[in-house]
């Protein structure tokens, strides 16, 4: 997405990202960033949090408007809970899981064949 | 025990809160999955900027998301779609990315696609319109299918909409 963003911008479209992942929208770098340091999934606020939702969207616009040079992130002020581990539980990998994920590599790289083989040339990011 | 390359919250204490370090979490995933390469993510040292040609109050905004139509053909086949923003839809196909599927769920439209919200802004007058379709881009492991392929397909249609800025969100 941040491609996206970049590719818009180059071409006299100002954009703005509200995401959740901001190593890697820093590690492109995009114009203008508001980062939602939540899990993957709910960028814009927490599902049902209509306040919560309309503030975040707020601030992403107030960033469009106000940014005065590239690279600009802000962070909005919500935080997920006061419990973070789910932090350390994205895509863990440990003794307990090594194996199936090695099965499930292998899996996958089976249908990225078969895939290939039927002329579709677009593979999603592994997750 | 934290990975040596996390990026510290600012403003938080102690080392319960920090900013997750997926591009490390990737890399160690696919490791263990058994691929043999790493991974390179897009890097750029220049970065494009364009400022707003009129204000936010006369602007016409795109949205455009990581999330494909929950549709047959939008399950099935990865690529750029344009969908209506009224009505808003009640569900988006999210299944194949990679968010936290443990914490958290994409029941809640709004909680990815800030539609409602805009709608609410609009009716503020904190911006003119909504351009009347949103589009899904697919994400892809292949970087030159998103530069070469989706980038300008999506310009094209936001430019077909008239649009002047773009909120862009993926999951």
């Amino acid at each position: 997405m941040s491609l996206i963003a970049r590719h818009l911008e180059a071409n006299g479209i100002p954009t703005v990202i509200i995401g959740s992942a901001i190593d890697i929208v820093e590690h492109c770098s995009v114009p203008r960033y508001l980062h939602t340091d939540f899990p993957l999934g709910n960028p814009c606020g927490k599902p049902y949090d209509r306040e919560m939702q309309l503030d975040i969207t707020t601030q992403a616009l107030d960033l469009l408007e106000n940014a005065s040079a590239t690279n600009t992130t802000e962070r909005t002020k919500h935080i997920w809970s006061e419990n973070n581990e789910w932090r350390g539980n994205y895509s863990k990998v440990a003794d307990s899981n090594r194996e199936h994920l090695r099965l499930k590599g292998e899996k996958r790289r089976a249908q990225q064949t078969e895939i290939k083989a039927s002329g579709e040339s677009r593979a999603p990011m592994i997750s | 025990m934290l990975e040596p390359d996390i990026q510290q919250n600012n403003g938080s204490e102690g080392l319960a809160v920090y900013d997750v370090p997926y591009m490390t979490r990737t890399r160690d995933l696919y490791r263990a999955q058994g691929y043999e390469q790493d991974y390179r993510w897009a890097h750029f040292e220049d970065t494009p900027f364009t400022e707003l040609k009129k204000p936010l109050s006369e602007s016409r905004i795109a949205v455009i998301t990581t999330a494909m139509p929950d549709t047959e053909t939008g399950r099935s086949q990865r690529q750029v779609y344009s969908s209506n923003c009224d009505p808003i839809p009640e569900s988006l196909y999210t299944d194949e990315l990679s968010w936290d599927k443990k914490a958290t769920h994409t029941k809640d439209v709004a909680s990815f696609l800030p539609l409602n919200q805009l709608n609410q802004l609009k009716a503020a007058g904190r911006i003119a319109s909504i351009a009347e379709q949103f589009h899904s881009v697919p994400t892809d492991y292949s970087q030159r299918n998103t530069m070469e392929k989706d980038g300008p397909d999506i310009l094209k249609r936001c430019q077909e909409d008239n649009v002047d800025i773009a909120l862009l969100v993926p999951l």
